[in-house]
């Protein structure tokens, strides 16, 4: 009997060990780590993580997510933060979570080689956030789908209601997406709160599929599965440069623009290290890296070439977007669950 | 007072007064005085954490019978000692949190915020454990289970497991839904919540407006639970009752469904039925039918997981069928009833056990599906996902997460017990020591023609979505550009000479390693625990066995979503903080899968004679000897498929980990989803093609390892192979 039971303590002992062996994986490769999360292109994400890797030797634990998941996750974990550094990802959800002191404040040295737009929403933030890159809103069309479907050009937000386009436009849900709240803000602001949502009601008319991520329309157009996709206008001349029968549309009407950013999660667990990764972010050779992922975001570094494919900024008709009305939390909530009440649940 | 009594009170006072008692901040570097004494309870109990001392009593207590061996009641002190012990540690556990007082009660009592603490570490796991252990052995001392400390234990530390990572987290969720957004309790809230016009609105029956979630995911599971039912059966019956050519490949298409990761299933229908997809463009091109995007909604989940658990439904019913004695068959027949009278009247209400398990595995297996509706849903939502956006999305609402989880589980729930009410107590027993000769009976002309009608293109069909799968793997961009490439098994897995090594920079390496080591750790460790429930199940008998078992059985019931949105709310604070290790990924495994080990540890148990044990004990082998020469060899089907099925599960599983996973503890599904939302396919289906090909290794490495059970029988009797899946009772 004995015998049994001294395989059984064995055998549980065992057990515990590996249980502790596992609970310990995190502690043991504390030094010289970063756990970022990323809300760009999976191959600029991936980009990044391997240059700063090769450069430094730090291991970057990185995972893509949309930018309104990374808000939700870092506010989840606020008790107990699990990442260090959130690059990347439309500037609202950064903004607000400067707003609710989920991230943390730092002056990198080299802030004054940026643009201003960039320092700008810096300063706004408290120093908490700080522009990366920026990119305006706009949409594509399949050129082939637009032909047999006789939809004209396209050429304004207005025209994204014709009756032909029925079905065929698709835009991310604003609930999960930065992207899509660009655009709930951005057609507010052009036509103010009421003509805004019978806009966006008229759109719902015309929406196939509100889509998780805010990038997937530009794809789907790419693919032939929908006419027009609503996305960044730089999400969509990725797909052209991929040449894709894809035609990229400045809205005549002006439109709204993102300011992609970065933040230190408050109560980082490797603080040095992110901090190092600002700083290295921020420089030309860390942002010249999207253009060659295919992203062609403007950067916010005044002496990164700006790609030649990138749209300007300035032939774009760009709207004096309200960053700190709409990036507010309050008025982010009121206008979401607005948006769900009166446009999502609406018969087709 | 045995050594191993001794030695677990021993491991109780190193817990608390050697091992660091909370876990480590993962920014701090350890040094071996952390390691040792200086984070030790007592070290921190003496200093600042008074809330531990208590703990000083019970661990005072289990000495007494060591110094005093001759003591009567030993046996009493042990349980009293360990009573005593956990009811500390989880008291102070849970009314000590990281940020003060979790209570309002002792905010109000000794002002806010009180006291802090992190989770518990390795003393802390080994101090309870020993605790526990000195109750179980103290409960042996006593005389339960006729004294056997190794039973009481095993019994003990079964039951623990299950509290700790089934009933607390379980727990936790339900009563989020009750809670309001700032944690208060709001039983109004919930009532709002749960009659929301999107849950339950009928309006897609008066208008063209949309029906409720709940509706909708009932409606879905039923249309899978009955076309996987019935495609199973006409694959079953063809397998086993007609002299059919092809049965081998058959066979094959039956595992190849439950070793691919489910979404990617909905991404081949895309490329073949989307609107650019290569089907549609062939009818578009030859007869000008216009392409649409049909696929998108209920016909494409529906197709997705007809696809995907037919397989499951086939594997329970070959079971049944082969097991169905031709005797009673026969003696229809001899009465000279017509084949298809016998067929309608005796064969299929036998096979009624197994047309019920495998409509229910399809209906709980739809409802816990959650990747094929992401991919292919469109605008028909469901529980599971609509459960992924209560919580990930920027309205943020735990509570209604809470609260559709609860109707999910209340569904899946119903549906056992309506199987249960269904199936009666009728004896559906065919397989006996009887003589058994009969040659099974040739199917009724119309049977075996509506079986081949439905097998046959469903077959086909299924071959062409995985000949997509491979293709998409090897071109650019299926759809839009079919020039052959390797480029995205470069991307995913390419490895580069730097300076200093090998460097492994393809983007899904990280996720890759991450799987296969969680799949491997949690893989034996769920065999093992599921194989020790089985042995207490069949070969003891102990008071509160059924509630045991049904215990054992509940984490299979809850689906995947539910647990995974049950384990951030339990595991993300103290007292037990695990969230972002490989730890609660394992143990979410081996909990949700552990129902199969016992099931199929069951099975075999079941039929191996205990005299065998006897035997051997009577000939002078020890327990230990007899357990690893004579029942473990003889368990070794159960092993295998435990093995098998808990490592397959934890590679494709995706509901219940989406929720789990940190940029440390990446999965490769929650990787795979990733891709298909962003577009990227090729990448996606590339990924998956690799974990196909590694799971059908670590399959046949399992058998190898494992080794093949041999019983001196010819093989004469065409005994039914072992069922891979079964239903839970």
């Amino acid at each position: 009997m004995s015998l049994k039971k001294s395989f059984a303590a064995a055998s549980m002992l065992a057990g515990a060990m590996t249980a502790m062996s596992f609970m310990s994986a995190g502690a043991a490769q504390a030094q010289g780590e970063l756990v970022m999360y990323c809300a760009v292109q999976e191959e600029w994400c991936r980009a990044m993580t391997t240059a700063f890797e090769r450069e430094t030797g730090i291991k970057v634990s990185m995972t893509r997510k949309s930018s309104g998941e990374i808000y939700a996750q870092v506010k989840a974990e606020a008790a107990n933060p699990r990442a260090d550094i959130w690059w990347g990802g439309t500037g609202d959800p950064h903004m607000q979570a400067a707003e609710e002191g989920l991230t943390e404040a730092y002056k990198s040295p080299k802030m004054s080689e940026l643009q201003d737009w960039a320092v700008r929403q810096w300063e706004q933030s408290k120093q908490r956030t700080v522009g990366i890159y920026s990119g305006a809103l706009g949409f594509g069309y399949n050129t082939d789908l637009a032909q047999s479907k006789k939809t004209g050009d396209l050429k304004c937000w207005a025209d994204l209601l014709k009756p032909e386009l029925k079905d065929e436009v698709q835009v991310a849900d604003p609930n999960s997406s930065g992207t899509a709240y660009t655009l709930l803000a951005t057609i507010i602001q052009i036509m103010g709160e009421d003509k805004g949502f019978e806009y966006l009601k008229a759109l719902h008319k015309n929406v196939n599929q509100y889509t998780k991520s805010g990038a997937a329309p530009a794809k789907a157009t790419a693919l032939g599965e929908t006419t027009v996709g609503i996305a960044f206008m730089h999400d969509v001349v990725t797909m052209v440069v991929d040449k894709a029968p894809v035609k990229v549309v400045a809205p005549c009407e002006g439109t709204g623009y993102e300011i992609g950013s970065m933040s230190i999660i408050k109560g980082a667990k490797n603080l040095d290290n992110a901090k190092k990764f600002y700083d290295w972010a921020l420089t030309p050779d860390a942002q010249k890296l999207g253009a060659a992922a295919k992203s062609y975001q403007v950067p916010s570094n005044k002496n990164t070439p700006v790609p030649p494919q990138a749209p300007k900024l300035s032939d774009v008709k760009l709207i004096n977007f309200d960053f700190a009305k709409y990036g507010s939390s309050e008025e982010r909530k009121r206008l979401l669950s607005k948006w769900d009440n009166e446009v999502k649940n609406l018969p087709k | 007072m045995s050594r191993a009594t001794l030695g677990w009170i021993v491991l109780g006072w190193v817990g608390f007064a050697l091992l660091p008692w909370y876990g480590f901040d993962r920014s701090a570097v350890p040094t071996l005085a952390d390691y040792f004494v200086s984070g030790s309870a007592l070290a921190h109990g003496v200093h600042r954490a008074w809330w531990l001392l208590p703990l000083l009593l019970p661990l005072g207590m289990a000495l007494l019978p060591v110094v005093r061996p001759d003591m009567q009641r030993n046996g009493t002190w042990l349980i009293a000692s360990g009573l005593l012990g956990l009811a500390l540690v989880v008291l102070q556990g849970f009314s000590v949190g990281l940020n003060g007082w979790t209570l309002d009660i002792l905010k109000s009592l000794f002002g806010e915020p009180g006291p802090r603490q992190s989770g518990m570490g390795y003393g802390a796991a080994l101090t309870s454990t020993a605790l526990l252990i000195l109750l179980c052995h103290g409960l042996a001392a006593r005389g339960w289970c006729r004294g056997d400390a190794f039973v009481t234990s095993s019994i003990g530390v079964v039951i623990a497991l299950i509290i700790v990572f089934v009933f607390f987290p379980v727990t936790t969720i339900l009563a989020s839904a009750f809670a309001d957004n700032s944690g208060h309790f709001a039983p109004t809230e919930f009532i709002t919540k749960f009659l929301d016009k999107s849950i339950w609105g009928l309006d897609c029956l008066t208008s063209d407006l949309r029906c409720g979630v709940a509706w909708n995911t009932l409606f879905l599971g039923l249309l899978v639970g009955v076309g996987t039912t019935a495609l199973g059966l006409a694959f079953a019956l063809i397998a086993t009752r007609t002299g059919f050519r092809y049965k081998k490949i058959l066979r094959l298409m039956s595992v190849l469904p439950i070793i691919t990761p489910p979404f990617v299933i909905g991404l081949a229908l895309i490329l073949l039925f989307g609107r650019s997809g290569a089907l549609s463009a062939v009818l578009w091109d030859w007869f000008g039918v216009p392409r649409s995007r049909w696929i998108y909604g209920l016909p494409g989940v529906f197709i997705a997981q007809l696809l995907a658990f037919t397989p499951i439904a086939f594997l329970v019913l070959i079971g049944v069928v082969q097991g169905i004695s031709p005797t009673l068959e026969e003696a229809s027949q001899t009465l000279r009833a017509k084949s298809w009278t016998t067929f309608w009247t005796v064969t299929l209400p036998l096979m009624r056990p197994g047309l019920a398990n495998a409509f229910l595995l399809g209906f709980v297996e739809s409802l816990a599906d959650f990747g094929n509706p992401l991919v292919l849903g469109g605008n028909y939502e469901v529980l599971s996902t609509k459960i992924f956006f209560a919580v990930v999305g920027a309205q943020q609402d735990q509570g209604r997460a809470a609260v559709l989880s609860i109707i999910l589980l209340a569904f899946t729930l119903g549906a056992f017990w309506l199987q249960h009410a269904w199936l009666g107590k009728k004896v559906y027993t065919t397989v006996t020591g009887k003589g058994d000769a009969g040659i099974p009976l040739p199917l009724p002309r119309r049977v075996a023609l509506a079986s081949y009608l439905t097998a046959v293109p469903w077959a086909i069909f299924t071959l062409v979505v995985y000949v997509i799968i491979v293709v998409g793997a090897f071109v650019r961009s299926m759809g839009r550009d079919y020039t052959p490439t390797l480029e995205h098994f470069l991307t995913a897995f390419r490895v580069e000479r730097a300076d200093w090594g090998l460097y492994f920079s393809g983007s899904a390496w990280n996720s890759f390693f991450a799987t296969v080591k969680v799949a491997a750790v949690a893989a034996p460790l769920t065999a093992a625990i599921g194989l020790l429930t089985a042995y207490l199940l069949t070969r003891q008998r102990f008071s509160g066995q059924r509630a045991f078992e049904f215990g054992t059985l509940l984490s299979f019931a809850i689906p995947g979503t539910v647990v995974g949105v049950s384990y951030i709310l339990a595991f993300n604070v103290p007292p037990i903080e695990i969230t972002g290790t490989g730890f609660v990924l394992v143990m979410c495994f081996v909990f949700r899968n552990m129902p199969v080990g016992v099931r199929s540890g069951i099975a075999t148990l079941s039929q191996i004679d205990k005299s065998l044990d006897e035997a051997s004990l009577t000939l002078g082998a020890g327990s230990s000897t007899t357990m690893r020469r004579v029942v473990l060899p003889l368990l070794r089907p159960a092993i295998v498929a435990s093995l098998v099925y808990s490592f397959v599960r934890a590679m494709t599983a995706v509901s219940a980990v989406i929720f789990l996973v940190t940029a440390e503890y990446n999965m490769a599904t929650t990787y795979i989803v990733g891709r298909v939302e962003a577009g990227e396919f090729g990448l996606a289906i590339a990924y998956s093609t690799v974990l196909i090909v590694v799971m059908l290794l670590a399959i046949v490495a399992i058998q190898l390892a494992v080794g093949e059970r041999r019983l001196g029988r010819r093989s004469a009797s065409a005994a039914p192979s072992p069922v891979a899946v079964q239903a839970v009772p």
